[in-house]
């Protein structure tokens, strides 16, 4: 017995690492006071990279269940996690520059990102609809906090209040789901309801348990922030502190669509056509309306929000073609998307004009001369968004889109291409306002390291990524076979 | 001699990169000013040069009588089916060839350029790259990462350093030629999953099932068909052109024009024959209506710019026409007719640009009597206008000869139109001809116009003696492209063959089948 029991200790090391590590840092600065920010900061960093390694390097790599089959972690599993830590250490230096300006460099924001992390891992591994909402929920109250952090901006708490009231209202659809799924199949494991299904064969999902899955995915496309329920995002992007969007749009995303694609494909796999309709038709409106919404927007954030929106529908490309094919295009996909969004808030981390943070597009008027080679990397995240090649950001669409015909979903990808073209447009909009338009203001420098770092290396990786694509994609190649077997 | 310097080192990928070297040199350039901006020129007409001149390494390596493909370099890239492939043949040579000429050309005609001097000089380089790359390139993933990566620099250098209206005519160039190739990249994809190969070699041995060409034509189609460009997808050149710096027209005209013509007749004829003889009737008529309409559009233009981006449409109508005939001398016209017009073209966006330069206007209306001013520029505009009108002796000649000798065997009705086509042009040709450079000198501003200078001459020259050379010995160009060409047409009726008769038992066999069930 004890063995297991260590066993399944050694399974979620790394959450386990991140949840104690979150408590002692808490405690440290709760008897430290408020000096002890970098403290903190450079602790919060130092467990995650911890956590990164045991996630990576620990363990056989052969897929493993625990307590119960509530936890599973496998390749797929290792591989968002991966992304979810990067996510989450990068997250915690740039902000550093950015809290500080704003008065609020508090101890508190590196213990909820380590909290917020260690939930996203139980997402990542949950094998029960009850760990999964457990996971989802630790995740989710740390991020309301995080969109309020700035309490006396007015902005910032609406952001949160905003999140937390839509968030709990699609937590309340999810977790209805799951009653109802549970009520039809009469089981939360997701492998004993693939089994259960598995048997009834094809007509084995009942009315019940496909409303159930219908609401399951409603509160799943909440927090991937997937057109009909996107509405939250460009608010909680414009209000929140720009170094948390950073982070909102980076790890909680990769972490809530690796939760989407084990949902939906470990327990309900056999009965892919009741939900892949569903997927298409959110593909395809995230698209578009991540294409057409974004056209007008004046704000950066509030641009990379409708971006973000349009940028999951490609993803859910992915899983509505679904198989190993699939997966391993959304797995390239979260993760070059990943480091282009990071590289695109971490310039918006670097401008400071006036003594405020640089929000506006405008702003970024005439960087290509007095910054040219800010200017340079911005373009190339710019370019890469809209994938273009050579950039990154074209073999993340290449992939998805391989899987797509595939599976001969030829509609949805002559759309996905059509509203790439629209969405391209207002990326050269911001192409256009850095290199065609005359420079107005002086932006404040020295500019922060750490977001210097930051912009400078996933720039280097969005720009050269097309001379060795290899690799990642056998690595997500080898991650998908674990989740689709 | 020179031709064993060729082998043994990988001369396409170095021909291919060495201008992004120069690009990075550069940027590693330090400071501003005169002196610095100077040594950028430099650097960068250097560059151009020593890769037009190994690209002559490699001309003169390139062996004829042969549809191989020649320089061959494979590595892997995204796993094992996705290679880096590269490789000329015959069609692709003089496409190189004609690339890295133009080049040096292009930046020495880059000296009326005074700011943001530096990323001028990188756009055109890592331009360059690319487009060397699209010719080269034998792996249609490669292929298209070049083809479309080219938009990048091009949309800077219009959108930084045109005209007045550039904003709006380098937006309307990038999306209407992204919307065309993300189709053609749902293509590519499509036969990477049908044939599990990209390579383009392999490919050309694979037989599509005929039902499934027709949809990778039109996908293909809707990408060349943009950048040829084709009528009714032709309105992005006209604004693109006018507003683009001289330098830019130049390349726009004379290379990246010719992706589309060159995508024909690499890939949608040999990889889809059945589609293309299906189309071709389609193709026929658009070019056509290109050919006369574009042709009556360019006789009304105010603008000079306006007038030669129209005749270009008018001319590439005549290289579809040819492509499609499927005949030996219909597509070496095409291809000489494309290698004249990026020459003959280049060198009239030149001439706008030499008066554009000294007076800042492009309406033909402010110009008239140079002549009497500048005699060695009305000889140089006057070639180069006998060149696009089609006078024996001129590269236009051969071009627009062979493709209507060609095409005559596969319509005559098309050829008849195609044909008038040629008065036309002779028309706007002459008229812009006439009214710049003939007539009296009323305007009191061209009193001062001075000749050309010794670095526009040096620009001309080589583009002069080109396009007599093409004109007068057209035979030196054709037996390069002659193998390949003659190569591709008995693959392309072998094919169409093969179909056929694969598509003749199964036609026959159900009825058979009911016959013995009844």
């Amino acid at each position: 017995m004890t063995s297991t029991f260590s066993a399944d200790i050694a399974l979620i090391l790394p959450e386990l690492i991140l949840a104690v590590g979150a408590l002692a840092l808490l405690l440290v600065g709760a008897y430290r006071g408020e000096g002890s920010s970098r403290l903190v900061g450079l602790g919060g960093m130092a467990v995650i990279l911890v956590a990164l390694f045991f996630t990576a390097c620990a363990g056989t790599g052969e897929t493993a269940h625990g307590f119960n089959d509530m936890v599973v972690v496998d390749g797929f599993g290792r591989f968002m996690k991966v992304l979810v830590l990067i996510g989450a250490l990068v997250a915690i230096p740039m902000s550093v520059d950015f809290l500080k300006r704003a008065g609020a460099d508090r101890f508190e924001f590196p213990v909820l990102i380590l909290l917020a992390t260690a939930g996203m891992m139980l997402m990542v591994s949950a094998n029960d609809l009850i760990t999964l909402y457990v996971g989802l929920e630790l995740q989710s109250l740390s991020l309301y906090v995080l969109a309020a952090f700035l309490r006396d901006d007015a902005r910032s708490t609406e952001a949160g209040l905003k999140y937390f009231v839509l968030g709990a209202l699609s937590s309340g659809m999810l977790l209805y789901g799951c009653s109802l799924i549970y009520g039809f199949s009469g089981t939360t494991n997701f492998s004993d309801l693939a089994k259960g299904i598995a048997t009834l064969g094809e007509h084995g999902a009942g009315i019940g348990l496909v409303v159930g899955i219908v609401f399951l995915v409603a509160g799943l496309a909440f927090k991937v922030s997937a057109v009909p329920f996107h509405m939250w995002t460009p608010d909680v992007y414009e209000g929140s502190p720009t170094p948390v969007t950073a982070f909102f749009a980076a790890a909680p995303k990769v972490a809530a669509m690796a939760l989407f694609l084990r949902a939906l494909t470990t327990p309900f796999g056999e009965i892919v056509a009741q939900w892949q309709q569903i997927i298409i038709f959110v593909s395809i409106a995230s698209m578009l309306l991540g294409a057409f919404a974004a056209i007008g927007q004046t704000n950066m954030k509030r641009l990379l929000a409708y971006s973000s929106i349009g940028h999951v529908g490609y993803a859910l490309v992915g899983l509505a073609a679904g198989g190993e094919q699939g997966i391993r295009g959304v797995l390239v996909y979260m993760a070059i998307y990943m480091v282009m969004t990071l590289g695109t808030f971490g310039v918006l981390l670097v401008m400071r004009k006036d003594g405020k943070p640089v929000e506006s597009i405008a702003d970024f008027a005439g960087l290509g001369r007095t910054h040219p080679w800010l200017a340079f990397v911005m373009a190339a995240f710019m370019f890469s968004l809209a994938g273009i090649p050579p950039l990154a950001g074209f073999f993340a669409k290449f992939y998805v889109f391989i899987s797509a015909i595939e599976h001969g979903l030829y509609t949805l990808s002559v759309i996905g291409m059509l509203s790439s073209v629209v969405s391209a447009f207002y990326y050269l909009r911001v192409v256009k306002v850095m290199y065609f338009d005359a420079p107005e203001g002086q932006l404040e420098t020295p500019f922060p390291l750490a977001s210097r770092v930051v912009v400078t290396v996933t720039g280097a990786v969005t720009v050269l990524y097309f001379i060795v694509p290899g690799p990642l994609v056998a690595i997500a190649g080898a991650a998908a076979k674990t989740l689709v077997r | 001699m020179i031709a064993d310097l060729a082998q043994g080192w990988p001369i396409l990928s170095v021909v291919t990169f060495l201008p992004l070297v120069g690009a990075l040199l550069i940027l590693l350039t330090r400071g501003e000013g005169e002196a610095t901006e100077r040594s950028i020129r430099s650097i960068a007409l250097i560059t151009t040069i020593v890769t037009f001149l190994v690209s002559l390494i490699l001309w003169a390596g390139f062996r004829d009588g042969t549809a191989e493909f020649q320089f061959v370099e494979k590595h892997a890239w995204i796993g094992e089916t996705i290679t880096y492939h590269m490789g000329v043949d015959g069609i692709s040579i003089l496409f190189v060839i004609l690339t890295t000429f133009l080049m040096p050309l292009c930046i020495l005609a880059s000296d009326v350029i005074h700011t943001r001097v530096k990323e001028y000089m990188v756009a055109f380089l890592v331009l360059e790259s690319l487009m060397l790359g699209v010719f080269c390139a034998l792996d249609l993933v490669l292929f298209y990462l070049f083809f479309e990566a080219g938009l990048i620099p091009m949309f800077l250098i219009i959108g930084i350093w045109g005209g007045p209206r550039r904003i709006y005519a380098t937006f309307k160039f990038f999306l209407y030629t992204l919307l065309g190739s993300l189709l053609m990249l749902l293509a590519i994809i499509a036969i990477y999953l049908t044939a599990g190969t990209t390579d383009v070699v392999e490919l050309m041995k694979f037989n599509f099932p005929v039902g499934m060409q027709y949809w990778l034509w039109l996908a293909f189609f809707a990408s060349f068909a943009v950048k040829v460009p084709m009528w009714p997808v032709h309105t992005w050149l006209p604004d693109a052109h006018v507003e683009a710096p001289t330098a830019g027209s130049v390349i726009l005209a004379g290379v990246l024009l010719k992706m589309g013509g060159y995508g024909f007749i690499r890939f949608s004829l040999p990889l889809f024959p059945d589609a293309s003889v299906y189309f071709a009737p389609l193709m026929f008529g658009l070019s056509v209506v290109a050919i006369i309409y574009t042709s009556l559009v360019a006789l009304v233009q105010e603008d000079m710019k306006k007038l030669i981006a129209y005749s270009s449409v008018a001319h590439m109508g005549f290289i579809t026409l040819g492509t499609f005939s499927f005949t030996e001398q219909g597509l070496q016209g095409a291809i000489i007719q494309m290698i004249s017009h990026g020459i003959v073209s280049g060198a009239l966006f030149l001439c706008v640009g030499v008066v554009y330069d000294r007076l800042h206007t492009r309406e033909i209306a402010r110009y008239g009597g140079l002549v009497n001013r500048m005699p060695v520029y009305a000889f140089t505009f006057m070639l180069f206008t006998m060149a696009t009108v089609g006078l024996p002796g001129t590269s236009g000649f051969v071009g627009e000869f062979l493709i209507l000798a060609g095409t005559f065997k596969a319509s005559t009705v098309a050829t008849f139109f195609a044909a008038t086509g040629l008065i036309l042009g002779a028309a706007y040709s002459l008229y812009l001809y006439r009214r710049v450079v003939f007539g009296e000198l009323v305007h009191a501003d061209l009193q001062d116009m001075e000749d050309l200078n010794w670095r526009e001459k040096v620009t001309f020259l080589p583009l002069m003696l080109t396009a007599l050379w093409i004109g007068i010995y057209p035979t030196y160009f054709t037996t390069a492209t002659d193998a390949s060409v003659q190569n591709l047409i008995t693959q392309f009726h072998a094919k169409i063959a093969a179909n056929a008769a694969a598509a003749a038992p199964a036609d026959a066999a159900p009825e058979a089948g009911q016959g013995t069930g009844n």
